[in-house]
């Protein structure tokens, strides 16, 4: 009974948002009934027709894709790195990386700002990846060095008996060894992307590097806010996290316990 | 025994980007905190600290102050005890535990902008699902009072997820036979979670309070979306006021100062947190 409470709690708001994206204009505004009487999939239809909503998508994928790959590849190493080989000062970085981590983003927005203006990247979305490699990392590092950490050291030690250089067990032993922490600390980056606001809104202006967030926060409504198309609008851009979470929930708690307990 | 290898290669990549996109721009941030520096006018002109003394006669900057903390003590609080709650009622044993889970994710995954839209909507006085359901017709987003609470319920909905799950893997942690032991005892069920279970969640609950009190309190898109920091300022945070100076007046120089405020109070949270817990180890 409290779970079905529970349940309904937390996958309440997301449902009136579809039923909301199923009604017609002329029901929008009228309260009862709380289903729609007649359904259609006109919001839809003009979300994809009116506005720039597939290229805002596409801009979206692209930055969540690139930074996933790039902040895996660093975070990899880095974690590799810092669980199998002896480095000085260990402690100091996995100390700084987890203070980077608790950088607030207004603190840098600025500054950022006036960075890649300068050096004329404002409104790319290379500017969104290159951001977001770097604030995603504390979490790739610290994740990913707990699941290098399980793997035993004779392993290790072993294959560069057998002959490999270092960079070799990490990308030929390691990384499949450790598969599943990446796996996990991918979807966490991709989520971190997919969502992230506060970058996007200040470093692009249109269309060309646009991502969902600042698109559905700035839905564009001449004279009345489109709910019918917003609604809609969130319903797409969920539908991927939603896929993520059902077929993923293990791996992203696994994922998310590991970033923050074990640590 | 560790690999004795040199691993320097390895780290540096990641050390050097950190460096260049998060400790190089604080530096900076400090530094134009220090200048009255507007963007369109290019002027720029250091005055020490001038904005920060300017920060105690600035009503609205107490006014958003006054904002961050409460929104942050109430949703901390409210995300604590409900998910303290939530864990204990997932942790049992039932039939789909699986799917349970999964949807207890959802709010976590949404995008914050898209929640906000969602719950803008729910807020809706005329036609929100909200008004209709407790037969009122309460203007939740147009009154001071309201607007930051729905704000904080909001937040409470989208985050309460993360502490469930930390507080889940936390209670995993303890074993199902020192609860049995204790019932056995003649504890009650009340006096098994007082007793045994919140000294042994302690360090989880510390954990799950740095990292939701940090993201209460630099608290932005939630907000900005939802009501855009009205009405009258009456759900102005720091960071949306820092984020108005810098990028609706342009002046990088005062907001500059409001950004470093934000980062010295997450500093000043982080300390305060991490001491509280090296403490609860050693004990």
């Amino acid at each position: 009974m409290l779970i079905a409470l529970l349940t309904l709690y937390c996958s309440g708001p997301l449902l009136w948002q579809l039923v909301t994206s199923l009604k017609p204009d002329t029901e929008l505004t009228r309260l009862p009934p709380i289903l729609p009487e007649s359904p259609t999939l006109g919001n839809y239809v003009s979300v994809f027709e009116g506005h720039p909503f597939p290229r805002i998508i596409l801009n979206s994928a692209v930055v969540a894709a690139s930074t996933t790959v790039l902040s895996l590849i660093l975070g990899s190493l880095c974690a590799f790195g810092l669980a199998k080989l002896r480095i000085g000062g260990k402690g100091l970085i996995l100390g700084f990386v987890l203070s980077v981590s608790m950088f607030p983003p207004i603190a840098t927005v600025s500054p950022l700002y006036i960075i890649i203006r300068a050096l004329g990247l404002r409104d790319t979305l290379t500017a969104l990846i290159i951001t977001y490699t770097t604030f995603s990392l504390p979490l790739s590092i610290w994740v990913l060095t707990n699941f290098f950490r399980e793997i035993p050291d004779e392993i290790y030690r072993a294959a560069r008996v057998d002959g490999c250089t270092p960079f070799q067990v990490f990308y030929k032993i390691m990384l499949p060894l450790a598969a599943p922490g990446i796996f996990a600390t991918a979807i966490l980056v991709f989520i971190f992307s997919w969502n992230e606001f506060l970058f996007a809104l200040t470093f692009t202006s249109t269309v060309a590097s646009r991502t969902i967030p600042v698109g559905i926060a700035l839905f564009p409504g001449l004279h009345e806010v489109p709910w019918g198309d917003i609604a809609a609008a969130s319903v797409v851009v969920t539908i991927p996290l939603i896929i993520l979470v059902f077929a993923f929930q293990k791996r992203i708690i696994e994922g998310l316990t590991a970033g923050s307990i074990r640590g | 025994m560790r690999n004795e290898e040199r691993g320097r290669w390895f780290v540096i990549p990641s050390l050097v980007l950190l460096s260049l996109v998060t400790v190089y721009p604080l530096i900076y941030v400090i530094y134009l905190s220090l200048q009255r520096r507007l963007l369109i006018f290019d002027v720029s002109r250091f005055v020490g600290i001038d904005n920060y003394v300017s920060l105690a006669g600035d009503a609205r900057f107490l006014n958003a102050f006054k904002n961050t903390l409460y929104f942050t003590a109430l949703s901390v609080t409210l995300e604590l005890a409900l998910g303290l709650a939530a864990a204990v009622l997932i942790n049992r044993s039932f039939r789909l535990k699986g799917l349970v889970r999964a949807v207890v994710l959802i709010p976590w995954a949404i995008p914050t902008v898209v929640s906000a839209r969602m719950w803008e909507w729910i807020y809706n006085t005329d036609f929100g699902i909200l008004n209709h359901l407790i037969g009122a017709k309460i203007n939740w987003l147009g009154s001071p009072f309201w607007a930051i609470n729905a704000a904080v319920f909001m937040d409470v909905w989208k985050t309460t997820p993360f502490v469930v799950i930390l507080l889940t893997a936390g209670l995993q942690v303890i074993p199902r036979e020192l609860y049995q032991a204790a019932r056995v005892d003649g504890a009650g069920r009340w006096a098994v979670f007082t007793r045994i279970v919140l000294p042994l969640l302690k360090p989880v609950i510390l954990v799950v309070l740095i990292f939701r009190t940090l993201d209460a309190f630099r608290v932005f898109d939630a907000i900005y979306v939802l009501t855009g920091g009205g009405p009258a300022n009456s759900t102005e945070t720091l960071s949306i006021y820092a984020y108005k100076v810098l990028f609706q007046t342009l002046r990088f120089g005062y907001g500059s100062t409001l950004a470093v405020v934000v980062f010295l109070c997450t500093g000043a949270i982080s300390v305060f947190y991490i001491r509280l817990l090296s403490k609860g180890v050693r004990l």
